[in-house]
């Protein structure tokens, strides 16, 4: 299914030239038809509908419905619609339903979007392959025995596998690159504070970040415009304006310092994805980028300072979980056995690891040796990035370490499955935007993702670096053959 | 802390109301909800800092990790390593000044409500949270080891709190819980430089029951010692009824609260000129005004704190201005102006004194003129004039004096020669005398002098 770009979409619905009902209909019969992607938690279509004919009728009374007019969009389970559950594909938040929107919601109903439904995920944003949910795996749309990548595979699979024009994810440590470099979309993680937080289900609040995923870039861009700024209920939101981005999509990269990592080129790289990022970086350089390689030697020890701050904070945001108040309860004589009883119950083992990973990287005798120095690194990655970024404008890295691999493949070691994360955690520890750009294919077909890091608010630098790519990808060979991309049925 | 909404939420802030009527889902910790910053918390806190002297800083806040089902996030969001005041005393009407080490933000918990069982949380039948109180701010002050007695610990609390109401940072409202207490009590033998083991006691909901906890403690680690055991520093719980404090838990026990610098906020650094500008506007505080007074009237501090208290320094002062003796104005206040002053001017006090001072009225007089002059706001003249109380001439009252010992010549009689018990009862029956037929006017020091002198004696 080729899906039009939202752009085209949202014009035609605000010129009156195609209905925002049609868009939303096309949206949800696709959803139906590709269930067997595991793509959706939830598919909203009473609600999809009735708002669509609400835009139809806002356009026919000659008023504009905004940028994403009758644009169907998904979101990850994480992200707070109001009087629709929000699982975070956990059995802990069984039957809960937030009473709010969260504020990128309320952002996109101002802008005429259409919300068709949640998306699946790893539980509580925890993996990196959606095959950690509570209500079974998402799979790729290219090969259905393959994982989509996660946290955000739910997303990924939804966009890439044409069920929704657009989707919202969260970044915490890569969860919408990874995935969008393994279902060969568009996935980008916004400067830390640029996107409001308000109604995202915490994960680790210093490194979340919800961002867009598309099919291209300018529609990624788009939906990046609409959903940041300041908002005064995010204590960490970034206030100043966010700038107008059609300049850098139709920009070129001449002159453009382009850096690629070293310390992300070596090993665990699988040979076929270190071909497509050489690829893209002999693309920009024939475009008149300056390319070079840039050392950022604490970028390798940035996993681990990851796998201690992610699960430490973690820890604590999810100690919220204990029955009292929402969600699953497990009766239990007493309110401490019913907290353990409901806790047991009620999240799977990936989450459980993580509490207890960072339970006890924070505790006491323990801290300074763990979180304390998982700190120090974390200052030290930004402080080598700040280093790189003074010679160079961008930075270009793998997304993924491989492509994607096949369900089940990574399940029971979960240090493998840590280190899909590789490429991806140090701009999450660094607060800095970055981008994954499908870039050809790799092994069996298989599509890999190039991401282009940028320094704090550079995200105009970004996205006009990853507008260049997405146009030089048709001149590049890939190293592999291509093949047909198959949007295969599961088997 | 007297704020309008929560430290974190738009939720009023106010004691009582149904129970969870002021909530929100900030405060209830709802999924993806974050926490934003009440300025004015901040503003008050600051306030209670500068009174103390301590110093404002730039702070951070931090998440202190432990589950309570009347805590809705299962952390507390307070301050840890840095918190917005550091260092700062409190001077003790008694002189003694208490170093404090710091005073910082957090949030207030629920409320729970444990039902059958031991009313405990874990053999309850059931539980009932309110979480009216949940995020309500809190400002916790942290003094130095610097007490010495249940005495001196009231006076501190005393203090602290006159303190905070003068700068509207709180209520005080011990019984409401706007001013709680936990004290932290250790002995030691005389002579020795080193501090005990400590207690802290905990459920201490009133001045009185601070002192009753910390006598009752003290006696406890004291007979402990004596009998050659040790003390094991815990947490204990103070029993209103039984007057006893048990133990809560022992430090080992302590839970492991996991302390972290809380993500979903920014660090706190005050602009330098909001800072100064809270300290231009805070008004004097107690220990200034009863410095203040005691420069204007002589008295030493200790003495001047009722005065201060009750609000009626100003008064002193500016009836110590117009010229009257302290001490009588002083006396006033203190001993009948208890239940306040009301429309009492400084000149019509000081006109009162004048007037008491020169045997105008007499002392019973006095009171009742004061008393009409809280209520009416009138000149002590026109009060006296209008009931009637204008002193009896010299001439007139021994006219009087005269005219009574003539009436009762036996009586006179036994004045004259009886033993030193018959004449002071004869003294009495003639002062009694005297003042009914003046109806209390006379000045019974012009009576005693007159009857002095006609007994020749």
């Amino acid at each position: 299914m080729t899906a039009a770009p939202a752009a085209a979409i949202a014009a035609a619905v605000r010129a009156g030239e195609r209905s925002a009902s049609s868009a939303v209909q096309e949206s949800l019969a696709a959803i139906a038809a590709g269930g067997e992607l595991g793509a959706f938690n939830a598919v909203t279509a009473e609600a999809a509908l009735a708002r669509a004919e609400a835009i139809d009728s806002a356009v026919a009374a000659g008023e504009d419905p905004g940028p994403l007019a009758g644009v169907p969009v998904a979101l990850k389970d994480n992200i707070c619609t109001r009087g629709t559950p929000t699982t975070c594909s956990s059995r802990i938040l069984d039957g809960w339903e937030p009473p709010y929107d969260a504020t990128v919601v309320d952002l996109l109903n101002a802008a005429g979007a259409v919300v068709v439904g949640k998306t699946n995920m790893d539980e509580f944003a925890m993996g990196s392959s959606t095959e950690n949910s509570a209500f079974g795996p998402t799979r790729n749309p290219h090969d259905p025995a393959r994982v989509p990548g996660g946290s955000s595979g739910g997303s990924a699979a939804a966009v890439a596998g044409g069920l929704t024009t657009l989707a919202l994810a969260s970044d915490t440590g890569g969860s919408i690159r990874q995935p969008a470099a393994l279902c060969g979309i568009v996935g980008m993680k916004p400067t830390y504070g640029r996107v409001s937080r308000y109604g995202l289900v915490a994960f680790a609040s210093s490194l979340d970040q919800i961002g867009p995923m598309a099919c291209t870039v300018a529609d990624a861009a788009l939906l990046y415009s609409v959903i940041a700024g300041h908002d005064p209920r995010d204590s960490t939101s970034i206030p100043e304006p966010v700038g107008d981005l059609n300049g850098a999509l139709a920009g070129d990269v001449d002159g453009l310092r382009v850096g690629v990592v070293s310390e992300l080129c070596g090993e665990g790289i699988d040979a076929d994805v270190l071909a497509r990022l050489e690829s893209a970086a002999g693309a920009l350089a024939s475009a008149g980028a300056e390319v070079g390689e840039v050392s950022v030697p604490a970028a390798v020890f940035g996993l681990s300072a990851y796998f201690l701050i992610a699960p430490a904070e973690a820890s604590s945001n999810l100690a919220r979980y204990d029955g009292v108040r929402y969600g699953l309860r497990v009766a239990a004589p007493g309110a401490t056995d019913m907290n353990v009883a409901t806790r047991t119950a009620g999240f799977g083992d990936e989450v459980k690891r993580r509490i207890m990973l960072g339970t006890f990287a924070l505790s006491a005798g323990y801290y300074d040796a763990y979180y304390g120095k998982a700190l120090k690194v974390r200052t030290l990655v930004t402080r080598d990035f700040a280093a790189a970024y003074e010679r160079f404008d961008v930075l270009l890295a793998p997304t993924s370490p491989t492509v994607a691999f096949r369900l089940g493949e990574r399940t029971a070691n979960p240090l493998a499955m840590y280190l899909s994360d590789v490429c991806t955690v140090a701009s999450n520890l660094a607060g800095h935007p970055a981008i994954s750009v499908p870039f050809g294919s790799g092994a069996d077909g298989l599509p890999v993702g190039v991401q282009v890091m940028a320094p704090a608010l550079g995200e105009d630098v970004m996205f006009r670096t990853a507008a260049a790519l997405e146009r030089l990808l048709p001149a590049t060979a890939s190293t592999h053959s291509a093949g047909a991309v198959t949007k295969g049925t599961a088997p | 802390m007297l704020t309008r909404t929560k430290l974190f939420s738009a939720s009023l802030n106010s004691f009582g109301g149904e129970p969870n009527s002021h909530i929100d889902s900030v405060c209830l910790g709802l999924p993806g909800t974050l926490p934003v910053l009440n300025r004015h918390a901040v503003e008050l806190a600051m306030r209670v800092g500068l009174a103390l002297g301590a110093e404002v800083r730039p702070s951070i806040f931090a998440r202190k990790n432990y589950y309570y089902p009347d805590m809705p996030k299962n952390y507390q969001i307070s301050q840890y390593d840095r918190p917005i005041n550091v260092g700062g005393s409190l001077e003790l009407p008694s002189g003694k000044v208490v170093g404090t080490v710091r005073a910082h933000l957090e949030e207030d918990t629920g409320k729970s409500t444990h039902v059958g069982g031991a009313g405990r949380i874990d053999d309850a039948a059931w539980s009932l949270v309110d979480y009216n109180r949940a995020g309500v701010p809190l400002l916790e002050i942290v003094s130095h080891p610097d007490l010495r007695s249940a005495a001196e610990a009231r006076e501190y609390v005393t203090e602290l709190r006159a303190t905070l109401l003068a700068v509207g940072a709180s209520d005080g409202k011990m019984e409401e819980g706007s001013l709680r207490v936990d004290a932290n009590i250790s002995v030691r033998p005389l002579g020795s430089a080193e501090f005990g083991t400590r207690c802290e006691v905990k459920n201490v909901n009133s001045l009185r029951s601070l002192g009753r906890a910390l006598e009752y403690e003290a006696r406890r680690q004291i007979d402990l010692l004596s009998s050659g055991e040790r003390v094991t520093q815990e947490t204990r719980h103070w029993n209103e009824d039984t007057g006893r404090t048990s133990p809560l838990r022992s430090k080992e026990e302590a839970t492991d609260y996991r302390y972290f610098p809380e993500p979903d906020l920014v660090p706190l650094v005050p602009d330098p000129a909001w800072i100064e500008r809270v300290r231009a506007e805070l008004p004097l505080l107690p220990r200034q005004r009863r410095h203040r007074l005691a420069a204007a009237t002589g008295q030493p501090p200790a003495r001047l704190a009722l005065v201060v208290e009750r609000g009626q320094d100003e008064l002193a002062l500016e009836t110590t201005e117009a010229g009257a003796d302290p001490e009588a104005v002083l006396k006033h206040l203190e001993q009948n102006l208890a239940d306040g002053t009301g429309r009492l001017t400084a000149a019509g006090l000081a006109g009162l004194i004048t007037m008491e001072q020169s045997g105008e009225l007499t002392s019973n007089q006095v009171k009742e003129v004061l008393a009409e002059m809280v209520t009416s706001g009138e000149s002590p003249a026109t009060v006296a004039r209008r009931a009637g109380f204008e002193a009896v001439g010299a001439g007139e009252l021994a006219g009087v004096v005269d005219r009574i010992i003539a009436e009762h010549p036996a009586e006179w009689q036994r004045l004259r020669a009886g033993d030193d018990r018959e004449r002071k009862k004869m003294q009495g029956f003639f002062t009694g005398q005297v003042m009914r037929a003046t109806k209390g006017q006379a000045n019974g020091r012009d009576v005693a002098a007159l009857l002095a002198d006609r007994a020749g004696s």
